[in-house]
């Protein structure tokens, strides 16, 4: 069955891992700016992850038949120093012309500083500027609900419509006020923090299959790249139908990205 | 919250068949754990937690519907305090001193 990944970050991952998405049934992934592991130590060190992003990143997955898209921005956890946020942030709108980049993301909040919160606005300023669709990192753990209202508060604050903004790694205590709010939800699914396929089907199950989508993730942390199809299987073996799980690996994720005129899946 | 009754499509004999095995095996996981942290050397005294924990297990058993989203507000920080920056700060550990937490 096919389904688009739509956060998933392949920088970290092997070429097998795109193979065995591939025979999984992926089509297409979209692969947001994050954080590698380490704080790079200078606004170049950005200038090339974009480049990888935008130029090396879509010929590797073409080798498997899978299309790749982008998000580009600086990520909340190096977003704590503004001055040199805003010297990566001065790098992006170059970066927005390529073929692939679909948005702003994943800008969010990691710690809730406000140090953070003042990279946040300003990087929801450049995508209202150059009107692109946002991908929203929400923080870990306890941070995650105070940290989510903030975001949803600054997102408002804007004049970005929230149909054109997916808020990631909502759980059960967040994924409500989420789509109540008029937001896109994303699930992230990873083995021991965020959520496992098993809850993802279960809010599905609860608050229904409208603007929302499942993602892996997948990085250098443990994490599966191959997440979402197991999650396709969990609701299969629950009996939901092949409709619903489509809507909720592939049709969701096509509409919300769709949104974008660089977006598009090519014909198999 | 919403009302959720009846939205998953098995019955509660087919759940139970499903995924009686697994989450048998996660709760002797944590029996071991909680007997774990009854066995460790040293003096140190239980820190927020496992506190925390011992809040949570109480709403697996107290009948009402939600208790994931309630057992995550549990662990949440409901403060209102932006700090003006990370320097120094900790990574995420998944709880906070019971003060602050609630169970929304």
């Amino acid at each position: 069955m096919k389904y688009i990944d739509p956060h998933i970050h392949m920088v970290s991952r092997t070429t097998d891992d795109y193979q065995r998405m591939a025979l999984a049934g992926c089509v297409a992934v979209t692969e947001p700016a994050f954080w590698a592991g380490f704080d790079r130590s200078s606004a170049q060190g950005f200038f090339d992850y974009f480049r990888q992003l935008t130029e090396y990143e879509p010929r590797r997955a073409a080798q498997a038949g899978i299309q790749h898209f982008t998000w580009l921005c600086i990520n909340p956890k190096e977003a704590d120093d503004p001055a040199f946020a805003r010297d990566v942030i001065a790098l992006i709108p170059e970066f927005l012309k390529c073929d692939t980049v679909l948005g702003i993301g994943e800008i969010g909040l990691n710690k809730n500083t406000r140090n953070e919160q003042i990279i946040l606005e300003e990087q929801i300023a450049l995508a209202e500027t150059h009107n692109q669709l946002v991908l929203v990192h929400t923080p870990h753990l306890e941070d995650k609900r105070k940290g989510t209202r903030l975001i949803m508060d600054a997102l408002q604050a804007s004049n970005i419509d929230p149909g054109r903004i997916l808020i990631d790694h909502v759980e059960e205590h967040t994924v409500g006020e989420v789509l109540d709010r008029g937001f896109w939800a994303g699930m992230t699914l990873y083995p021991d923090t965020k959520m496992t396929p098993q809850r993802a089907a279960d809010v599905i199950e609860m608050y229904g299959s409208e603007r929302i989508w499942m993602n892996s993730a997948g990085d250098w942390g443990c994490s599966d790249p191959l997440a979402v199809p197991k999650a396709q299987q969990e609701m299969r073996r629950r009996g939901h139908s092949n409709e619903l799980i489509d809507q909720v690996t592939y049709s969701n994720p096509q509409k919300f990205l769709s949104q974008s005129p660089r977006f598009h899946i090519a014909k198999s | 919250m919403n009302d959720v009754t009846q939205t998953c499509p098995l019955t509660r004999g087919q759940v139970m068949a499903m995924y009686f095995l697994e989450h048998r095996a996660r709760l002797l996981d944590l029996a071991a754990f909680l007997d774990r942290l009854d066995r460790t050397c040293g003096q140190e005294s239980a820190d927020f937690r496992e506190q925390a924990l011992y809040q949570a297990i109480h709403l697996l058993s107290d009948g009402q519907p939600h208790r994931t989203a309630r057992i995550l507000a549990l662990l949440s920080d409901c403060t209102d305090e932006l700090p003006q920056s990370a320097e120094g700060m900790k990574g995420a550990l998944g709880a906070v001193p019971l003060t602050t937490g609630d169970s929304e």
